[in-house]
């Protein structure tokens, strides 16, 4: 399986990277949708470490330094996500939405 | 510990106390702290008493910090206690302990008693700061220090709108006066590069200084007296501060705080004793202070407005001794005037007291037999400033008159005559107050009472001081190696004439004579009017050149009229033009054009997490651009 990987160009992981990082961009400026928003943002998260896993394995690095942030991204992630639908239940409970453009409460 | 900081610190401690925990503790030991506090600092003053008069170029100095520091100039809080310092000390406390004594039962009824002692306190300490003070600063400060208590205490009932007002018009009159000798005090560092009293005379003597500048220092310093000591033109605030309670009247606004002036120019007699010009401006101003508050005096109505011109009028005696360079004399009248003037303003109060705080002298009349030792004491009193022979007045006054005579035979002669109406004023009222039959319908006559013993005491104590108060500077006929005050301030006061060795034995007993007439005269004509014909001051005001006397010689009308006026013409221009329709103007111009693009950036902020989000992208795509194109 490694094998398969390990032929695919750099470039094409960049490529993947990149579209899968704008899909989650576009996605998070343009959706309402709370749980989307969360989605796209785990999606932009993701595109970031599939990049760290390909450049680790390009770069030949023994230590794996880069497969390791892989790591603690996806704690991070992983940490971002039950904070962000605890409040996001809060905010379901409180207002029956899941729609971020009527909560304009930052401007007061 | 040193002499000096327990006489002053003292009353320091007794206005903490009283400030701080007065509220709390009762009015009997709020009361005794701060008579005590006055009293022992007097009893460590005569402790003192005996080096003084063992050396007599014996100082007790405190220097204690640096106050402030320029490269070579150095203003420290310094005191020094010379034997004029001591005197003045004397004289401030002692009569302060009689005042104290008095007021515990004078303001008995009071709610606000501990303020009172607290003030009064303080008064003292800002005194003794003023007597104290080895450079012109500390005397300004302690100058400053009695201002603001004079303020206080003029306005204590200041529940009374027209009382605040009294006090507000002590202090601004004040300050004019202060103004003067702010400058006189900045014309000296210009001069002398120093402030310390003993370094500036000590320059002067040397002669180095032209006549004209000593001159000008001495004219701004004097104005700065004429402030406090309420000469012409700074003199109206005077009758309107008696609004305050009487032993304040007494202590500050009879014996103490307003011969601070007097005091000021002794301290320099070394500047003044060398500037003629400034030295002719005193004699004119205290002449025309005398004649003028003795005419007002007159016809005024107010057993303590009587008390207020005369002392108006004493003050200008005192300065026409000044400006003749009579140091001494000015200084024993201070002392004489201290006691009387105390003595016949707390029999006053008493009246006061006696009469339910009726003030009116109309009102009054026969209470001779009601407050016998109010009487008495009074009586006394009014003799001694009349000039009845051998009381302490008779002295002090015949010594200003001698000078005066040896100076300038037409200030001799108004001098008479202000003595003659000095006489005049205070016989009227003392035989319209205790004289003729009682007046008042509204207050019973037997109610009328006697003072209680705390406020007699203090009343006889000043009546034997009144009486024997000349023995301290005896003339030359009865004296003859000179009074003890004279032997007393040759040490302090380098170059002084007191002018009777001047003048023959025969002159000199006619000028004496004279003074008796004077005193006989005026004696007769009251009695004739308001013993013998039994007139009453009467309800209506006179018109014609009486009329001009009743109202003051409209001295707070014209000063209405030339200065309070305009400006108040002024502040309404300012307020209404300038402040409204200029000065808004502007801010609120400012203000709009503010908002106006914060209404444009207000659009961004519209709180939705998308634009944020929108803007931090576009944000960020723009750095990334400026990466990539640099």
């Amino acid at each position: 399986m490694l094998g398969i990987f390990q032929n695919i160009e750099i470039s094409h992981y960049i490529y993947l990277s990149c579209v899968l990082f704008c899909i989650g961009l576009f996605g998070v400026l343009f959706r309402r949708n709370a749980i989307i928003l969360l989605m796209c943002i785990e999606l932009m998260l993701n595109s970031v470490n599939l990049l760290m896993a390909a450049f680790t394995e390009y770069m030949g690095d023994q230590n794996a330094n880069g497969q390791m942030f892989v790591f603690f991204i996806m704690v991070v992630a992983a940490a971002e996500a039950a904070v962000g639908l605890a409040i996001l239940v809060m905010v379901y409970r409180n207002t029956k939405k899941t729609d971020v453009s009527f909560l304009d409460g930052l401007k007061d | 510990m040193n002499t000096l900081s327990i006489i002053l610190g003292l009353p320091l401690l007794g206005f903490i106390i009283n400030g701080i925990f007065g509220s709390k503790i009762p009015k009997s030991l709020s009361g005794g702290i701060g008579t005590i506090s006055v009293f022992l600092s007097f009893i460590f003053s005569i402790m003192a008493l005996p080096m003084f008069i063992e050396n007599p170029e014996y100082t007790i100095k405190l220097d204690l910090f640096t106050f402030l520091s320029f490269d070579t100039f150095n203003l420290r809080v310094a005191f020094t206690l010379d034997r004029l310092s001591l005197w003045m000390t004397l004289i401030v406390t002692g009569i302060g302990t009689l005042i104290h004594v008095y007021s515990i039962s004078y303001m008995k009824e009071d709610e606000g008693f501990y303020k009172f002692f607290a003030y009064l306190n303080f008064f003292i300490f800002n005194m003794l700061l003023l007597i104290l003070g080895s450079n012109f600063i500390m005397l300004f400060f302690g100058w400053e220090g009695v201002g603001l208590c004079s303020y206080l205490l003029i306005g204590f009932w200041y529940k009374n709108a027209e009382y605040g007002k009294a006090a507000r018009k002590a202090f601004i009159m004040n300050r004019i006066g202060d103004l003067g000798l702010l400058l006189g005090i900045f014309m000296i560092i210009q001069q002398f590069g120093t402030l310390e009293f003993t370094t500036v005379f000590e320059e002067i003597n040397k002669g180095t200084v032209s006549v004209n500048t000593l001159n000008a220092i001495g004219i701004l310093l004097f104005i700065g007296a004429m402030g406090k000591s309420a000469q012409i033109p700074l003199f109206t605030w005077l009758p309107d501060a008696m609004a305050g309670p009487t032993p304040v009247s007494a202590l500050i606004h009879a014996a103490t705080m307003v011969t601070a002036g007097i005091y000021l120019v002794i301290r320099c007699s070394a500047l003044y004793v060398l500037s003629p010009i400034a030295n002719e401006v005193i004699i004119w101003t205290g002449l025309s202070t005398a004649i003028v508050a003795a005419l007002i005096g007159l016809k005024q109505n107010d057993i303590k407005k009587v008390l207020a011109y005369s002392t108006v009028s004493q003050l200008g005696f005192m300065f026409v001794a000044l400006g003749c360079g009579a140091y001494t004399t000015a200084l024993f009248h201070v002392t004489t005037h201290a006691f009387f003037k105390a003595l016949l303003f707390l029999g006053a109060g008493s009246v006061i007291h006696g009469m339910h705080h009726e003030q009116d002298i109309r009102k009054m009349g026969g209470l001779k037999s009601k407050m016998p030792i109010t009487y008495y004491t009074f009586l006394i009193g009014t003799l001694a400033i009349t000039g009845f022979p051998f009381l302490s007045g008779f002295f002090s006054k015949d010594e200003i008159l001698t000078i005066a005579f040896n100076h300038n035979i037409v200030v001799y002669i108004l001098l008479v005559g202000s003595a003659l109406l000095t006489g005049i004023y205070m016989f009227r009222l003392l035989f319209v107050t205790f004289f003729g039959e009682y007046r008042n319908q509204h207050y019973a006559f037997d109610k009328v009472h006697e003072s209680p013993r705390l406020m007699t005491l203090p009343l006889m104590i000043l009546a034997v001081l009144s009486i024997f108060g000349g023995l301290l500077n005896l003339p030359h006929y009865l004296q003859h190696e000179g009074g003890i005050l004279q032997n007393w301030l040759k040490p302090v006061i380098g170059l002084t004439h007191s002018g009777q060795h001047e003048i023959s034995f025969n002159t000199e007993m006619i000028l004496v004579s004279i003074a008796v007439l004077v005193f006989v005269t005026a004696f007769i004509l009251t009695r004739m009017r308001y013993i013998s014909r039994k007139q009453v001051p009467q309800e209506q005001t006179p018109t014609g050149v009486l009329g001009i006397i009743s109202n003051k010689f409209y001295f707070d009308e014209i000063y209405d009229l030339i200065f309070v006026k305009p400006f108040e013409t002024m502040s309404i221009w300012l307020q209404q033009v300038f402040e409204l329709k200029i000065v808004s103007k502007i801010s609120y111009g400012i203000h709009d054009i503010l908002r106006f693009f914060g209404g444009l950036n207000k659009k961004i902020q519209n709180g939705n997490i998308e634009y944020y989000l929108m803007f931090m992208v576009i944000g960020v795509l723009i750095l990334l651009g400026f990466n990539f194109f640099n």
